[in-house]
């Protein structure tokens, strides 16, 4: 570890930023994942420590992170698996609870989101202070990628409702690629009740609220390469649903 | 105050407002103009939304970026990977 910390550059700072990496049926993705965000910490220099909590995944992800575990080292690799799955905010929690860093990265682990955006979070959040800092697709150089017509109709209109109906003054609220004040994320988990995409959402909405300073880096988002990314009916039913929720009670 | 209530206390302030102009509640003998102006503008409002709705999800829609760069980066990375972490000892 030694040389791996001098061969990095030195932040005069002890910040140390946790990556909470849920996990469901990613033993393809979960290797890669997290050789890039060692990859592009180590080249930053910022003190990390990734946290995988799988779910109970019946494709062995778990025995993959053991795998990773030896070769990156315990300090690096946390594992703190659960017996089954129990949702994201419950993952969150359980996460916290274990992180040593004083900063929390949320994101999702089937490389849609890319940890070469990192260290620009990293530096968005340092240049204002902010308490959290959201990815966002849709603005500045953000985008996606694998996303037919319909899927950019709906997630554009999407937005357009939820910026009209809550002014939640942050342009990507269904993203959760992350960065978090590690006693703000705390603080919110506690405090959110949704379920799936509306969880996000709800995250930023009661961040807002509550006064918190949020500040946006601009990504791209690649859809899954390996596993199926979903957006069936269901999917939209239970966003609007929950929009509406937050429209009544925030 | 939730975004519910703010919304509905909006409402009711245009309401009342316009209840006021083209109802003429409260005898302001306001000039017929007014009332002819008024009266079609709770439509003329819902209209102008919804086209300026429609213009800007379409605008945001077309110019959605595409990131062809970040996927063909990612596979490149990947491949990358995969070597790195055979030769690190990562059975898969």
């Amino acid at each position: 570890m030694a040389s791996r910390k001098s061969s990095s550059k030195s932040r005069g700072d002890n910040n140390k930023y946790s990556v909470l990496l849920p996990t469901y049926n990613e033993r393809e993705n979960l290797p890669l994942i997290v050789w890039l965000l060692v990859k592009y910490f180590d080249e930053s220099g910022y003190d990390f420590e990734i946290i995988v909590i799988d779910d109970g995944s019946p494709d062995g992800t778990l025995a993959v992170a053991e795998q990773l575990q030896k070769i990156y080292g315990e300090d690096r690799i946390l594992l703190r698996p659960r017996a089954k799955k129990l949702g994201l905010g419950t993952a969150y929690i359980h996460g916290i609870k274990h992180a040593t860093g004083n900063f929390v990265f949320i994101m999702d682990a089937d490389l849609s989101h890319h940890p070469k955006f990192i260290p620009q979070f990293i530096e968005k959040q340092r240049e204002g202070g902010f308490d959290l800092v959201s990815g966002t697709r849709y603005s500045g150089n953000g985008g996606v990628y694998g996303w037919d017509l319909r899927r950019k109709l709906i997630s554009r209109g999407a937005n357009f409702i939820t910026q009209v109906l809550l002014r939640p003054g942050a342009s990507d609220l269904t993203g959760s690629f992350r960065l978090y004040k590690k006693e703000v994320l705390e603080q919110l988990v506690e405090k959110c009740v949704s379920k799936g995409y509306v969880f996000q959402m709800e995250m930023i909405v009661r961040a807002r609220q509550l006064g918190y300073s949020i500040g946006e880096v601009p990504i791209s988002f690649v859809d899954r390469v390996y596993g199926e990314s979903k957006l069936g009916g269901n999917e939209i039913v239970s966003f609007l649903k929950g929009l509406l929720t937050l429209f009544a009670t925030t | 105050m939730t975004k519910l209530l703010q919304w509905l206390l909006g409402a009711s302030v245009f309401g009342v407002a316009w209840g006021l102009v083209v109802l003429d509640l409260m005898n302001l003998r306001l000039p017929r103009a007014y009332r002819e102006v008024a009266w079609p503008m709770p439509m003329y409002l819902l209209v102008v939304f919804g086209c300026y709705s429609l213009a800007t999800v379409g605008y945001r829609v077309a110019t959605f970026n595409d990131c062809r760069e970040a996927a063909k980066e990612l596979q490149a990375q990947i491949q990358e990977a995969n070597l790195d972490l055979q030769k690190k000892g990562l059975k898969f």
